[in-house]
């Protein structure tokens, strides 16, 4: 995971090999890593895990489209679908979730100012494990009231939709409790927080369009 | 986790089991393709064995699967577990795996000039999830029911009705799901390491239009990967569901099995199963054929020691087979009562992806044209590798069309055609890429007698195997059938059937001619030099096979494009990558 797993912003010595021969003629430092002047080798760019996220996200994106669209289809062809009452304690879930995304991003803000960086920082990864929480309380809702994931295809799709959506979620709050462990021992950095903070925000936006498939379309 | 720096590992098992260095890494994924492209064969020859002569008793097969062949002889069941055992892995552990995650591990960073991928431990495990996952679906051998009968397809409700529906229906296609479902997993981690490779850790000089076309190719189906799998994963999901969790997604009401009417489903679309499987299935096709194009390129301007024609056309036509391969799954449905609209849309658009793909092979043809050409074995399997993907297009332009099509579906004018496009061309692709990349990757040469030997032999079988089958389909020969001998009208072509078989097993023998040729070579090989092609690109700076590091202390720096052969002025006729101070000829 390009998100839990930055390197330490280098200030490089040099890696294994010193200043030996160069077969291209050149000393060669490709800037990044904030490593200065003819460093033989420089780390690997960070910008790495931005780009590794990005496209993370695209592959999920096309999970959810899958789910979505045979939502749609099978929704559209069906005469056995009876809308799913959502449970009220999903708005306070979401409610938690849009939180997160500000505090996370407050955190960013504040990312020089080690006090506050770690007082929102906590605070999104406390969020987001209350999120989780609250949906499995949901779940627990919903099979106390005889819902289950067979008892018609709108519950199918809630449970599918909503599950593969908490897996998401609670891999970035694994890695939100791994970076709250790097903030405390001195090393967090930007580009983890960073990338971080775009899974986050990219996961309150697939809640937000779940919500709305399930309410518009429900 | 994943240091950008990682120093050589010293014990067996980091080095050589869980090794984070690509090279490592890409022939793990080779040696596991070429263990199950071997089995992929062994079904094969079953099945050809049981189309020509069914009903014959093989004690070996009885005693190995009681239940499939009983008193060996094989069962229409089992007949159908081995077409969907032969597909599957085929098409997922060989085709995908292969030229992708083997070559495409092994040879993408050095090409970019990077010391491994993006991500190394993201890398080792790709690798080994697909590992469990080809476990997975061997395993499903050796479970009561045996492997599934639905096809590579696993169409709706068959799949989904669980062991009722048949024998292998049971836990061996929850095993089939589970392994896709892992395949899907590994396919999208790899996609996304390819693609970070690719944009963020090129060497000083490697511009986007100064990479070889092998690097293209490989970022282009990591795009296509990236986008396609997670489909499959949600249709393999749901299908799980509808299997274990009594859920409804694909299976209709009313279904009667075994004079049992089926009443916990209903309600579900098997046509939604195919739209969701087709919309992976289609790019699939071109995630196995353009890592090919790929190394068709890269070695026929080598071995024609001319420049690629058209360098930008054909990274453009990849860009566009690529994106329209995401537009055209409904060519696979025309039978399944999809609307003529909707037909007709998909038709042209498939037919559409004649014009990129007609660039890629009239460049190709420009390319060899007036070349100094060597007919070493990799340039001949790169142009087995052109004439197999003309004849196999050859034939999609019938299939294109949906009221050819419908006589054409259901027969072995459809099992010619994926098997010379998809299947034989990709493995051209494959063995063009070994013989050319082998010097490199073991430091030794591959033997050019024998390299001659089986590439004419499998050119020729091929062709005698897939030829004659495009007529079988005209005459309406169905494909999947486990016997044809219940049918008065296909009698005069069992003739025709026979022959595809000894041609089969005659293709299939010669490929011991390359295992033979493999592991001598990897011992008893003669010394190869750092380039022994006069290649220009970056993996050919560096001694053969490549160090731990790949370039060493520092970064090479690039100055050409890849393909400079014989340029005017030049003493060699070629330019490397790095050589500095020499004029560049703008094509």
């Amino acid at each position: 995971m390009a998100a839990i797993a930055p390197p330490r912003p280098t200030d490089h010595g040099a890696p294994a090999g010193g200043d030996s021969g160069n077969r291209t003629g050149l000393p060669v430092d490709r800037g990044y890593g904030g490593g200065g002047g003819s460093s033989p080798r420089a780390d690997l760019p960070e910008q790495r895990y931005y780009t590794g996220m990005m496209a993370a996200l695209a592959g999920i994106t096309m999970l959810f489209t899958g789910f979505t669209s045979a939502y749609v289809v099978r929704k559209g062809l069906s005469t056995d679908w009876v809308p799913l009452q959502l449970p009220s304690m999903v708005w306070i879930n979401s409610l938690m979730l849009l939180a997160s995304s500000v505090t996370i991003e407050q955190a960013k803000r504040h990312f020089s100012v080690i006090p506050l960086l770690k007082r929102w920082w906590s605070l999104t990864a406390l969020l987001g494990f209350g999120f989780l929480v609250g949906q499995w309380m949901v779940w627990q809702q919903l099979i106390g009231a005889g819902v289950f994931i067979s008892s018609n295809p709108s519950s199918s799709f809630f449970y599918v939709l909503t599950v593969a959506h908490a897996v998401h979620l609670a891999g970035g709050v694994i890695a939100l409790g791994y970076l709250t462990f790097r903030l405390w021992t001195g090393r967090l950095t930007p580009v983890a927080a960073g990338v971080m903070a775009l899974y986050w925000h990219f996961m309150g936006g697939l809640w937000l369009f779940i919500l709305l498939l399930l309410v518009l379309w429900g | 986790m994943s240091h950008a720096v990682h120093e050589p590992p010293s014990s067996f098992i980091w080095k050589y089991i869980f090794s984070v260095d690509h090279k490592v890494i890409g022939i793990q994924y080779l040696l596991l393709a070429l263990v199950a492209v071997f089995i992929g064969m062994l079904l094969s020859i079953l099945i050809r064995f049981n189309l020509v002569w069914p009903g014959t008793e093989l004690s070996i097969l009885g005693s190995l699967f009681p239940v499939g062949a009983p008193g060996g002889v094989m069962t229409a069941e089992f007949y159908l577990a081995m077409l969907t055992m032969h597909g599957t892995i085929m098409v997922f552990m060989v085709l995908t795996t292969a030229p992708q995650g083997g070559f495409g591990n092994y040879f993408l960073p050095i090409q970019i000039g990077a010391r491994d991928m993006a991500f190394p431990n993201l890398n080792m495990l790709s690798f080994w999830i697909t590992f469990l996952s080809f476990v997975t679906l061997i395993s499903a051998f050796f479970v009561t029911g045996g492997p599934p009968i639905s096809g590579w397809t696993a169409y709706a409700p068959l799949s989904a009705l669980g062991e009722i529906a048949g024998p292998g229906l049971g836990l061996g296609q929850d095993l089939w799901i589970l392994s896709l479902a892992l395949f899907s997993v590994a396919s999208l981690l790899g996609a996304l390491n390819f693609i970070t490779t690719t944009l963020d850790l090129r060497a000083p000089g490697m511009t986007l239009m100064r990479m070889p076309l092998t690097v293209w190719s490989w970022f282009v189906t990591a795009i296509l990967g990236l986008l396609a799998f997670g489909v499959l994963l949600a249709a393999g999901v749901l299908l799980l569901l509808d299997r274990l969790a009594g859920t409804s997604f694909f299976i209709p009401g009313g279904l009667v099995l075994n004079d049992q009417l089926v009443i916990d489903h209903k309600g579900g679309s098997p046509l939604l199963w195919q739209h969701l499987f087709w919309f992976f299935g289609h790019p699939e096709v071109y995630i196995a054929i353009l890592p090919g194009m790929g190394v068709t390129s890269q070695v026929l301007s080598v071995f024609s020691r001319k420049p690629i024609f058209g360098y930008k056309a054909m990274v453009y036509a990849m860009f566009g087979i690529g994106i329209m391969g995401f537009m055209v799954w409904g060519h696979h449905m025309f039978m399944s009562g999809l609307s003529p609209y909707s037909a007709i849309a998909f038709s042209l658009l498939t037919t559409a992806i004649a014009v990129p793909s007609a660039i890629k092979t009239f460049n190709w043809l420009g390319t060899i044209w007036g070349g100094r050409v060597r007919f070493d074995s990799p340039m001949l399997f790169a142009i087995g590798f052109v004439s197999l993907f003309v004849s196999g297009g050859l034939g999609g332009l019938f299939l294109n069309q949906p009221a050819t099509d419908i006589f054409l579906h259901d027969t072995y004018f459809v099992v010619a055609h994926f098997h010379l496009i998809m299947g034989v061309a990709a493995i051209f692709g494959i063995f063009a890429g070994t013989y050319f990349w082998f010097p490199k990757m073991f430091g030794r040469m591959m033997n050019e007698g024998l390299g001659k030997v089986h590439f004419w032999i499998t050119f020729v079988g091929v062709n005698a195997i897939f030829m004659p089958m495009h007529f079988l389909g005209m005459v309406g020969n169905p494909r999947r059938y486990a016997e044809l001998t219940a049918y008065s009208f296909l009698g005069e072509v069992q003739s025709l059937h026979l022959f595809i078989t000894i041609a089969a097993f005659i293709t299939i023998a010669a490929q011991f001619i390359f295992l033979a040729n493999f592991i001598h070579s990897l011992f008893k090989g003669k010394k190869a030099a750092e380039n022994p092609w006069d290649a220009t690109t970056l993996e050919w700076v560096i001694p053969s096979p490549p160090p731990h590091d790949n370039f060493g202390p520092v970064d090479p720096v690039v100055y050409h494009g890849a393909y400079e052969y014989s340029v005017p002025g030049e003493e060699a006729d070629f330019l490397l990558q790095t050589d500095k101070d020499k004029e560049t000829v703008e094509h």
